[in-house]
């Protein structure tokens, strides 16, 4: 494939003009399905401010909180997965490689076994997302450290102290779930698959100050993560400070993801599959994959949940179901003509 | 005025010493080929040079200042190291690849690529630059390695205070590119910029080269003009060969022939 170096960069800036325009629809369309459906005219007249009764209610009270965290998450947990595919130099890479996901639901399956699934949080968390933030970030840190000597911190490690926390977190959750009872099993099981249908005002707030600060800091990585595709000395040798921006975006990864995950559970795919996804559309830029990345995420989890609403309605579907039945499909037919984007992995 | 100068350097990055007592002095211009076995510590030089790892003792100058006391933005626009393997897969164009060459300067996309042009054509890969570098073979690949890390330093005049590392830059490549690569060497000597360049093809050191320095076992055993330098005694102890060396037909260099 040819490709001229300025054609490609407004092939991203129209991708990223394109999922800007999409993503509000997708929000419009979001609002207006579920149980009750509310014809976009009049969801559009109710944000606008005029009372229409029932829908007035549904809109800003349920479905509003619910769609702003979906595209939050969604846009937090695909840009988190485009920074760990970059800093490891792996288009597979996912944010969970570095044990923040595995954390985290042991850290949510102890306290629902312990029982602090009835006890009140904080600031309108429940103990059991307290104890999956705190988990997740826990795990991060472990891994770490195990990967950090004197001589810096080794990508390649971190990721096989990844993989050994996980399988350690998987183990030790296990373990709970084998010796708790049925009710608290299936508490675990609903948390595992991960959902929205928690959303409200103050986990909106929060997931806004917490995963805006990600979404708005991990872009100034995104020369370094340039360079880093080259390898680390080479970044090293063009002048950027590598392991300060290593322990930057692994912070900012873990404190997004771990929010994320607190907030919504494990939504899997989102983070290995858009980054990938949008890089074979638009090249590894980070400038411009970082950003795109996450306006696709938004859209995919917003999609993904307003379905997890209709398709059994008034059932909800967990919606981690959703986003891989949507996601799936699509990536396989990319994956068949990968050639194309010049992908060799 | 020397631009780089060491002094009895040691280095044990790993716990055991891999450079021992090394002390040289390199002027702007000035090419120095590095030869000596697999594992005599030619790439740890120019890893230490690189900055990848410091000195356990002695000193490391780069213009009159410690290595390690330069800031980092404004070395990695004077010092550019091209190393032996490129781990790069990501699907970025040829063009893209040299562009990240210019990542040290703020120079803006206009000027910087009206150098990527430059470098390009001096590798040979204008015509490779909107292909994908994941689709190259491994000639192409080291061709446009040697463009980014060229126009991490290029100037069209005046490239005093550079410094250009490279590590087995002919490993890939074919005759034809083998003595492109020479000719550019040449060129960016004369316009100052420093060259320390590790090649086993000793003839094509002796040509590119105007100091040779022979690296065993971490400790430099010979320096000087290739003249002085090659000579059968000097392969028949460090390589345990037996070779001829006469003067070349070119009359510039002199020519080592393997028996």
């Amino acid at each position: 494939m040819i490709t001229n170096v300025i054609d490609r960069r407004r092939r991203a800036q129209r991708l990223l003009l394109l999922l800007a325009v999409t993503l509000p629809l997708a929000m419009l369309l979001a609002l207006g399905s579920g149980a009750v459906r509310i014809a976009p005219a009049d969801t559009l007249a109710v944000l606008l401010g005029s009372d229409r009764g029932q829908a007035t209610l549904i809109v800003q009270q349920i479905r509003l909180p619910r769609v702003l965290l979906a595209g939050i998450i969604g846009a937090t947990l695909a840009m988190s997965g485009a920074a760990m595919q970059g800093l490891f130099r792996n288009p597979l890479a996912d944010p969970s490689l570095i044990g923040v996901t595995a954390g985290a639901s042991l850290g949510a399956s102890l306290l629902i076994v312990a029982g602090g699934s009835s006890l009140p949080g904080l600031v309108g968390l429940s103990l059991v997302s307290l104890g999956a933030f705190a988990g997740g970030v826990l795990a991060v840190l472990l891994v770490y450290r195990l990967a950090s000597s004197e001589n810096g911190t080794s990508v390649a490690t971190m990721l096989l102290a990844g993989i050994a926390i996980t399988a350690l977190a998987g183990a030790a959750g296990s373990l709970l779930e084998f010796f708790t009872d049925n009710e608290r099993l299936r508490q675990i099981s609903l948390w595992k698959m991960g959902g929205l249908d928690g959303a409200n005002l103050p986990r909106l707030l929060l997931a806004s100050v917490v995963a805006g600060a990600v979404l708005l800091a991990l872009p100034h990585y995104a020369l370094p993560l340039n360079t880093l595709l080259l390898g680390e000395s080479e970044a090293r040798h063009l002048g950027i400070p590598v392991n300060r921006t290593k322990l930057a975006l692994i912070g900012w990864v873990a404190v997004g993801v771990g929010t994320s995950v607190a907030l919504v559970g494990t939504i899997a795919f989102v983070g290995l599959v858009v980054p990938h996804i949008v890089r074979m559309l638009i090249g590894p830029d980070h400038r411009t994959l970082l950003p795109a990345s996450a306006l696709a995420g938004a859209i995919l989890l917003v999609c993904a949940d307003a379905l997890s609403r209709i398709v059994l309605a008034p059932t909800e579907l967990p919606v981690g179901i959703i986003t891989a039945l949507i996601g799936v499909p699509f990536f396989i037919s990319l994956l068949r003509q990968r050639h194309q984007y010049g992908m060799q992995t | 005025m020397t631009l780089l100068q060491l002094q009895s350097v040691d280095a044990a990055p790993w716990g055991d010493p891999v450079l021992t007592d090394i002390s040289l002095g390199l002027a702007p211009g000035e090419v120095m080929g590095l030869i000596g076995t697999n594992g005599a510590g030619k790439s740890s030089l120019l890893r230490l040079l690189a900055g990848d790892f410091a000195a356990t003792s002695g000193s490391v100058l780069f213009a009159g200042r410690a290595l390690e006391s330069w800031p980092r933005q404004q070395l990695a626009q004077q010092r550019a190291f091209l190393p032996q393997l490129s781990l790069l897969n990501f699907p970025y164009t040829v063009e893209e690849v040299v562009l990240l060459g210019r990542t040290p300067h703020s120079t803006g996309l206009r000027a910087d690529q009206d150098i990527v042009r430059q470098v390009l054509r001096a590798t040979d890969t204008l015509s490779l630059r909107n292909r994908l570098y994941t689709q190259l073979s491994g000639g192409e690949r080291q061709r446009v390695q040697l463009a980014r890390v060229l126009a991490q330093l290029w100037h069209p005049d005046d490239m005093r205070g550079t410094l250009l590392l490279l590590d087995e830059p002919t490993a890939a490549l074919d005759l034809a590119h083998q003595q492109q690569l020479a000719a550019t060497i040449a060129g960016i000597a004369a316009r100052g910029c420093a060259v320390i360049l590790v090649v086993h093809d000793v003839n094509l050191a002796a040509s590119v080269s105007h100091r040779l320095l022979v690296l065993d076992r971490g400790q430099a055993v010979a320096s000087g003009s290739p003249e002085t330098v090659l000579t059968p005694a000097l392969f028949r102890e460090l390589f345990h060969a037996e070779v001829l060396v006469q003067p070349h037909p070119n009359g510039r260099q002199p020519l080592v022939i393997g028996l």
